[in-house]
């Protein structure tokens, strides 16, 4: 119900924009660029030196992506950007992420600009805005990989096909309410449960910030978000280690709490700034899981469903210094909760356990200009149980054409 | 939870606020909000999202800037790619229809004012080069004088019921600042003609306008920071091309200038660069004041 009340007001809000916008412009504005639209190239690299093998985070169940983790030199996806103003009222945005085979649309979405009032809508494939990191797109992360629990929960991002609403209230303190309702087939949702009619996820979140004197400045927020999966497929080792196929259907609700401080002396950050940022999340799952037979291999599968459920959390919270024009420095600690995980009649099957993954990261990059970044990166990754790993990771990040500003 | 969410979406619709009192103004920069208060006074609420302390193309649209590009009725920049790093993005996410580009809630000055060093070719190679020219334009006051035309215009325009006032509050301030800048020739003549040094291309206006001849940057590309190597080449150059001073703005770093003007045993001269640079420019009339007296100090 609500998600279809969410539908209808973003739509009755798309339709009344032209109210708002006079049709005659006043005088002709500078373009980002002469050309229209904006196009831009990402170029992204690492070498990245690491255990062999296929790495999971013990105890939680793998998204089934595998972003920014190839052994040795690797070129990563480069991303192709387009956005422009498709008329007075509306702003396009694509971006495209080009590897060998494949083109992946990583965002594609059209943009209110003049509803007013304070409210803006988003359509199509987005990013969703839960939490703070979510938004980012891997060329504007302080570190060469996502944070852990991000990459558990969502893999390299919670992308939306679906609608987003957002209202900024008109206070002195910033005050962002948004919502959205989307398909839902993407990890934590699945195909299967977004086969329907109305929407199997949607997500709500509420930002608070401001400015504490004129070299400090925060954002806060909590989200929420609630997907229905149908026959998610995953692949978790059992007791024998030997993979098996389960399928989830039900309802996983997340939490995430996030707080981002930044300071500069005198609000002037080029020269020196800090940044601190932290995120919590919380899911809760619960639901039926079957597992198919896999005895033939050896594993302990006999093609059960029971009940399932689990309440996982994890955070991080990380530090970046600008200590001086170009450069910065970092340390970033993680760590999961694998918390409570009731498997019932497959309990037999599969470990509960009470490993805490957690993972160490320092680095430190140095940016020519604003369009180039190379970073050097250390981790000590022990979100593996009996197998921690001492990681290096040495990338760049090139932005070719005009490239739009970052979110604070 | 979601009857709570709707009850609140619908109370939100139906609580916009419908009335006002004064017209709540935005600048992207100083100079802007002190020419909005020469022209509005107290027919605006005016605030600033950067501080001469701040350099206008390197700030972030931080939540406080949202929340106040929320609210406003008009946004005055200076245009011209300076704040392309933050300002569209600051108009894209504040959800006023208002300020948009193309809007009468958003004014440019750089449309209404002469723009020197437009570059005849564009490639990131060259720096952070503006496409449609220098953008630090206010410090021409000529520059200052049509672009006070144009927003007297523009906030009758949005606020007719104060037209008149802001006609006859421009008329007054037009009278003022033309005395000023025949005041401030007169006191300028010895500086025509004065080698300097600067940190960046935001002098150009006030070189151009006073005669200045500009040696060399502090910065081997606009926008890139002064290195070793680029400041021991610069010493070379000024030992055949001597200087009498090198300038800066507040919210530059003094080490590059003082380094090299040590060195070669000339001034380094902070000028306020902005209303609020220094403790004497309090506004756009003294904003000057400071600058020539600095100047004419360190001439001598």
């Amino acid at each position: 119900m609500f998600d279809r009340l969410l539908i209808a007001t973003g739509i009755a809000l798309a339709l009344s924009t032209p109210l708002q916008i006079q049709a005659a412009p006043q005088d002709n504005t500078t373009a980002l660029n002469a050309f229209n639209p904006e196009v831009s190239l990402i170029l992204q690299g690492a070498y990245l030196d690491r255990l062999g093998g296929e790495r999971h985070v013990t105890g939680f169940v793998p998204t089934g992506e595998h972003g920014h983790d190839v052994r040795g030199l690797a070129l990563n996806h480069t991303e192709l950007v387009f956005a422009a103003n498709v008329d007075p009222y509306t702003r396009g945005f694509v971006n495209l992420a080009v590897a060998d085979e494949a083109v992946e649309i990583e965002e594609s979405w059209f943009q209110s600009l003049g509803l007013g009032h304070g409210f803006t809508v988003r359509g199509g494939r987005f990013l969703s805005g839960i939490g703070y990191q979510n938004e980012r797109h891997p060329h504007q992360w302080d570190f060469a990989n996502n944070g852990l629990m991000h990459s558990v929960l969502f893999g390299e991002h919670l992308v939306q096909d679906g609608l987003q609403l957002r209202w900024l209230a008109p206070t002195e303190l910033f005050m962002e309410f948004g919502s959205e309702v989307a398909k839902g087939q993407f990890f934590p949702g699945s195909e299967l449960g977004a086969d329907k009619s109305g929407a199997a996820t949607w997500a709500a979140f509420v930002h608070l910030g401001g400015d504490v004197s004129t070299s400090h400045s925060w954002r806060g927020g909590i989200s929420y978000l609630h997907a229905e999966p149908a026959q998610r497929a995953s692949i978790v080792d059992d007791f024998n280690d030997i993979e098996a196929l389960t399928d989830f259907s039900g309802t996983s609700k997340t939490w995430l709490a996030d707080f981002v401080w930044k300071w500069a002396p005198n609000g002037n950050s080029s020269q020196r700034n800090f940044t601190f940022l932290t995120e919590y999340f919380l899911r809760d799952e619960a639901g039926d899981l079957a597992c198919d037979d896999n005895t033939l291999d050896g594993g302990l599968c006999t093609g059960l469903t029971d009940r399932y459920s689990s309440e996982q959390s994890g955070w991080y919270a990380q530090g970046v210094y600008q200590f001086m024009p170009a450069w910065r420095t970092g340390l970033r600690y993680d760590r999961l909760d694998s918390g409570s995980v009731n498997f019932n009649a497959n309990n037999a099957v599969f470990e509960q356990t009470n490993y805490d993954p957690t993972r160490w990261s320092v680095m430190t990059d140095y940016s020519p200009s604003e369009f180039s970044r190379f970073r050097l990166q250390f981790a000590r990754d022990q979100s593996m149980r009996d197998e921690p790993d001492n990681q290096w990771t040495l990338q760049y990040s090139l932005s070719i054409g005009p490239h739009g500003s970052h979110k604070f | 939870m979601k009857l709570f969410l709707s009850a609140f979406l619908a109370v939100l619709v139906l609580a916009m606020p419908t009335a006002q009192a004064a017209l709540n103004v935005l600048t992207c920069e100083p100079e802007w909000a002190a020419l909005t208060q020469e022209l509005a006074g107290d027919l605006a609420k005016v605030s600033s999202a950067t501080t001469a302390l701040q350099d206008p193309h390197h700030i972030e649209a931080r939540p406080a800037l949202l929340a106040k590009a929320r609210r406003a009725d008009l946004l005055i920049c200076t245009g011209a790619e300076l704040e392309i790093g933050w300002l569209p993005l600051l108009q894209r996410e504040a959800g006023n229809g208002n300020i948009q580009p193309g809007q009468s809630g958003y004014f440019e000055a750089a449309r209404f004012a002469r723009i020197i060093e437009r570059p005849t070719t564009l490639d990131r190679a060259q720096g952070d080069v503006h496409a449609t020219g220098n953008p630090h334009l206010h410090l021409d006051p000529h520059n200052i004088a049509q672009v006070a035309e144009a927003l007297a215009k523009r906030l009758a325009e949005i606020d007719p019921s104060n037209a008149e006032r802001y006609v006859e509050r421009n008329r007054d301030f037009q009278v003022r600042w033309a005395a000023a800048i025949g005041r401030w020739e007169e006191q300028a003549a010895g500086l025509k003609g004065v080698p300097v040094v600067v940190h960046h291309k935001n002098w150009s206006y006030l070189a151009d306008w006073l005669g200045l001849v500009v040696i060399s940057d502090l910065e081997p590309k606009p926008g890139v920071e002064p290195s070793a190597a680029h400041l021991a080449a610069l010493m070379g150059t000024l030992k055949s091309k001597p200087a009498k001073m090198v300038l800066r703005s507040a919210y530059q770093s003094p080490k590059p200038s003082q380094w090299l003007a040590s060195r070669v045993g000339i001034a380094a001269v902070e000028l306020p660069y902005t209303v609020g640079g220094s403790t004497q420019a309090t506004d756009l009339f003294s904003l000057y004041d400071d600058t020539l007296r600095r100047l004419k100090e360190s001439a001598q």
